[in-house]
This record gives structure tokens, C-alpha cells and sequence, in this order.
């Protein structure tokens, strides 16, 4: 308690050896909760544990490096690869059928979805088609789509498109079909055309629900596009590892498995960061 | 024109007082009934009323009255079975805008955009638009606001924004569905005496639904007593405090507790009615 306070008459009505209790309590209670930085540290005990085990067990001489090599080894071939080998044309040609194929197959399902949910004529005609089709596995399609579109990108990027489609246009048409009936009531009564309907009122009230959809769906894009890589490709990051299978290059598919996990990290925080700015009235 | 449209103010900035007055309506004849057969539900039983321009009317009654039906109809959000309804909104924009109980701010919007929301649907240019709004965020006292979403506010200042929206549309008359319903005494009590110094100052035309004696006898100028199962007028009671009116002082006045009194024993009389009937 400073005496500066006291002279104000500011002083609280409590005695010192109270103040003393209680800056002792506030204390233990910061000292019992992790600061950010050490959560943050604890974030990654478990990953760089893991790769630490994985490395001293083989160091000791369990388990043969030829077939299940060290994060050590990983690391040197990645360099290699990186710097020496084709790693970046692969990189690039996944990126490039992933992206692609995503914007094909979300853009159509989101106006798809909208539509749907504000008339009744486009829900009735493309219900049977989405119910149908809906549960086939894409990739079940692979074969088909190298008929028509051969093995170039043009069958990758297609795959990924209808791989999207699907899971966008059913959370869409989720969305915009449970917008509160108070805003299509609001949107009536102040005179708005079926036009501003849908472009301010179903797709905002949809987007929620589109951003789930999204997530889902860039997943699964990845899931169908090495999948179909792995069999009718010259060149991305299924070929890469496939083609190391059977070569039998451990290291080699090791790299290509790392890769697809970091570029799946990068897309979902790039997700994360497009929905908050998208839905800048959801707190958090 | 709007009579918070800046050319229409006084030199002191206070928007011009009750020189217009707000639509009439003409409700004739009006029912509302519900499926057919054996399952039909009367909401509305050959509803009657005159409501002149500039009138604060409010519509009480239990629930199941049907005063919430007769107020979607009048907006435009549901439609009578039988009867008529003639509105007279000449040299008002638009015939009506409805204020509803839980605000309906749209929460992707910011309180400017949804305050602009009705213009911008019918095309207003964007000067215009913004000089209204500014006067109508201005009127509800929400300026410091207007760049906050919804979920920002509290339920109080979200009604602000829902009146700020209806009245920068410059309607004939403003409906109000059980507006503060959802607020805290305290904030009910505030925006209630808001309501009444913007409808003094404004004079459009109000038709309020509540459940509350009190609220009705408040703020408007007639009561309108309803009752249900069907859903019919009871009584109309004129209201006759005079105005301005100080909504904090009038509900601690002696003739308001007697008038209210009054009204309570037409209304007990009804919920005692369809009470024995559905335990009949």
C-alpha cells in the first residue's frame, strides 16, 4: 500500500498483513497457470519427442535404417532432394491440381447450394442427383475420368473438382436452408429483390456453414488427388511417392509423406485465416 | 421525403415536428383462418379498425390473439383470408417498416449497413443514403457504433439499431412487434421513453403489439383490447394522457394504476374465459 494513496484517501479498507495474503494468493495463482510462451513450448514436446525416440532407437540398432530410416536420414535425403532432385516440380504440379480442381469444384457448389435453398423447382431437379451420387468414393471415378480426359492434369484436376463438389454444395444448401426466418422476414419487409436475397442475405447467412464444408472438403482433396497420383501420373507428390515404393526408397517416400503433411498444415491455417476474415461478426 | 431528411429540420438541428402525419389504415372486414375443415383455426375473427394518421395504436391481448397475425399483415409478410386493408402512405417513401422483438439485425453487417439496409434494396444513391443514415444512427444514439456488428451490443442498443433501420426509411408507419420485450426493466423503461420523444417529433403513424397493459397504456394513444380463440377486438380505449408525455413520471401517477386496473379487469375477465373453456 503506497503512502501516496493513503494521503489521497484512497486507501482501501484493508489491513497490510491482508494486502500481503492476498498479493501472495495472486501470485501462486499466475504461477500455477502456463505462461503463452511455455504452452507454446509444450505444444512441441510431443512431436519432437516422438522424432527424438525414433532416432535413438535406431542409433541403438533396433530395427534396420535400409527399410525404416532415421529422421536423421530424412532430413539429408529432403535437402537433397529439395536442392538436387525434382522435389519442387512436384510440389508444384499437386499444388496446381489441388488448387485448380479445388475452385472448380467449391465455386459451382456454393452458388449451387444457395440457389437450391431459395427455390423450391432447382431443390426438387438436383436432390436425386446429389443423393445419388453423394455417397459413390471419387476415386471410384479415376478410371472413367482417364478416358475421357487422359493422363494429363486435366483427369486430376477434374477428380478433385467432383471430390469438392459434393461436400461444399450439402453444407451450402445446410446453411442457407437454416437461416433464421426473422432475416428472410427483415429482407421482405424492406424490400428486397430476389437478387439482394441472395447476395446478402442467404450467402452471408450460409457462410458458416460454407467454411465448414470448405474444410472438409480440402481434405478430402488431398485424399482423392494423391490416391490418383499414385497411379496415373508422371509427376506430383503421389507419383514421388509411389514411384520410391518402388524403387524401395524409404527416405524417398518419407519425404513425399512430410511434404503433403506440410502443405496440408499451410492450406488449413490459410483456411483458418480466410474464414476470419470472411466472418469478421463470429467472435473467434 | 423523410422528416429526418436534413432540408426538412429546424435551424437548430431538431427534425420538424408533426406538420406531416403519417399513413392512415383502413382495416375492414379482416379474417385470418388457418387450414380447413374440421382443423380450422380462426387467428383472426372480422377485425375492424381505423387508424388515423399519425395515431400511436397499441394491440393488446393474450397470446393466441392474433395481434401478431394482424401485424404481419400489415407488413407484408402474411395475407388476410377475408376482408380488407386500404393504407394511405401518400408522400412517404414506403407504406410501412416493421420493428421486430429480437431486432433482427443481420449479424453479418455492421450497424451502418444494416441501418442502410432498406435504402440500399430500393436503390438510394449513396450521398443520400449516407446523410440519412447519419441523421437516423443520430436520432437512436448509436453513431459511436456504427462500425460494430451486432453481437457488440447490448439488447438494448441492437433495438436502437432495429428503429434506426425502420425510421431511415422514411415509412408512413412503423410497426413494432413486442419490441423491448426481450429487454431488462431498466433498459425497457429508457427506450420506451426514446419511442415516445421520437414519435412526438416525428408523427408517423405506430402500431405496437404487447402483451403489457402498462407498455400500451404508456406509449400510445389507444389501446386496442383483443381477445382470443378466435382471435376478435374486445375493446378500444382511448388513452388520454396528455403529451409530451414523461413515461417514468406517468407510470408512478395515480390515474395511470386506475386506468390500468381497469383495463385488467376487462382483459381478467378474458383469460378467465378461455381458461375454463380449455379445461372444459
Amino acid at each position: 500500500m503506497s503512502v501516496e494513496a493513503i494521503k489521497n484517501g484512497n486507501a482501501p479498507l484493508a489491513s497490510n498483513s491482508d494486502k500481503k495474503a492476498q498479493a501472495a494468493r495472486a501470485a501462486e495463482r499466475a504461477a500455477r497457470k502456463p505462461s503463452k510462451l511455455q504452452e507454446r513450448l509444450l505444444y512441441l514436446v510431443s512431436p519432437i519427442g516422438l522424432l527424438l525416440v525414433w532416432q535413438l532407437l535406431l542409433m541403438a540398432g533396433f530395427g534396420d535404417r535400409r527399410f525404416i530410416p532415421a529422421p536423421s536420414d530424412i532430413a539429408v535425403r529432403y535437402y537433397e532432394e529439395l536442392f538436387h532432385g525434382m522435389l519442387l516440380t512436384h510440389i508444384g504440379a499437386t499444388v496446381y491440381r489441388a488448387f485448380t480442381g479445388y475452385l472448380l469444384g467449391a465455386i459451382p457448389a456454393i452458388a449451387m447450394g444457395l440457389l437450391m435453398a431459395m427455390f423450391r423447382p432447382v431443390r426438387i431437379f438436383f436432390d436425386p442427383l446429389i443423393a445419388a451420387i453423394f455417397p459413390i468414393p471419387k476415386v471410384a471415378l479415376m478410371p472413367l475420368l482417364l478416358l475421357a480426359l487422359g493422363f494429363g492434369d486435366a483427369s486430376k484436376i477434374a477428380l478433385v473438382a467432383i471430390a469438392v463438389f459434393f461436400p461444399v454444395i450439402v453444407n451450402t444448401y445446410a446453411g442457407a436452408s437454416n437461416i433464421e426466418k426473422i432475416y428472410w422476414d427483415v429482407a421482405k419487409n424492406y424490400g428486397a429483390s430476389q437478387w439482394v436475397m441472395f447476395r446478402r442475405i442467404v450467402f452471408f447467412g450460409a457462410l458458416p456453414m460454407i467454411f465448414a464444408g470448405l474444410r472438409i472438403a480440402l481434405a478430402i482433396s488431398f485424399i482423392v488427388l494423391v490416391a490418383s497420383e499414385f497411379v496415373a501420373s508422371k509427376t506430383g507428390l503421389g507419383y514421388l511417392i509411389w514411384s520410391s515404393w518402388e524403387l524401395l526408397q524409404v527416405d524417398v517416400m518419407f519425404v513425399g509423406i512430410v511434404t503433403i503433411g506440410f502443405i496440408g498444415l499451410i492450406a488449413s491455417a490459410l483456411m483458418q485465416e480466410l474464414q476470419r476474415w470472411a466472418i469478421p461478426w463470429k467472435a473467434n | 421525403m423523410s422528416v429526418v431528411a436534413p432540408s426538412e429540420r429546424h435551424p437548430d438541428g431538431r427534425p420538424l415536428s408533426t406538420e406531416r402525419r403519417g399513413a392512415s389504415v383502413d382495416i375492414v372486414n379482416v379474417s385470418k383462418v388457418y387450414g380447413d375443415g374440421a382443423s380450422q383455426v380462426v387467428a383472426l375473427d372480422n377485425i375492424n379498425l381505423s387508424i388515423a394518421p399519425g395515431e400511436f395504436v397499441c394491440l393488446v391481448g393474450p397470446s393466441g390473439c392474433g395481434k401478431s397475425t394482424l401485424l404481419r399483415i400489415l407488413a407484408g409478410l402474411d395475407y388476410q383470408t377475408g376482408g380488407d386493408i386500404n393504407v394511405d402512405a401518400q408522400g412517404w417513401e414506403v407504406e410501412n417498416a416493421m420493428v421486430f422483438q429480437e431486432s433482427g439485425l443481420f449479424p453479418w453487417m455492421d450497424v451502418e449497413t444494416n441501418v442502410r439496409f432498406g435504402l440500399d434494396t430500393r436503390g438510394v444513391p449513396r450521398s443520400e443514403a449516407k446523410q440519412r443514415v447519419d441523421d437516423a444512427l443520430k436520432l437512436v444514439g448509436l453513431t459511436r457504433f456504427r462500425h460494430h456488428y451486432p453481437h457488440q451490443l447490448s439488447g438494448g442498443m441492437r433495438q436502437r439499431g432495429a428503429i434506426a433501420r425502420a425510421f431511415v426509411t422514411s415509412p408512413g408507419m412503423l410497426l413494432m412487434d413486442e419490441p423491448f420485450a426481450a429487454l431488462d426493466a431498466q433498459n425497457r423503461t429508457i427506450l420506451q421513453a426514446e419511442l415516445v420523444r421520437i414519435w412526438e417529433q416525428t408523427g408517423k403513424t405506430v402500431i405496437y403489439v404487447t402483451h403489457s397493459i402498462e407498455e400500451a397504456l404508456l406509449l400510445g394513444t389507444r389501446t386496442v383490447i383483443m381477445t382470443a380463440q378466435p382471435g376478435r377486438i374486445k375493446t378500444i380505449i382511448d388513452v388520454p394522457f396528455e403529451r409530451p408525455r414523461d413515461v417514468v413520471l406517468l407510470s408512478a401517477s395515480p390515474e395511470f394504476g386506475k386506468m390500468r386496473l381497469e383495463i385488467w379487469r376487462v382483459l381478467e375477465e378474458e383469460v378467465n374465459r378461455a381458461r375454463a373453456e380449455m379445461e372444459r
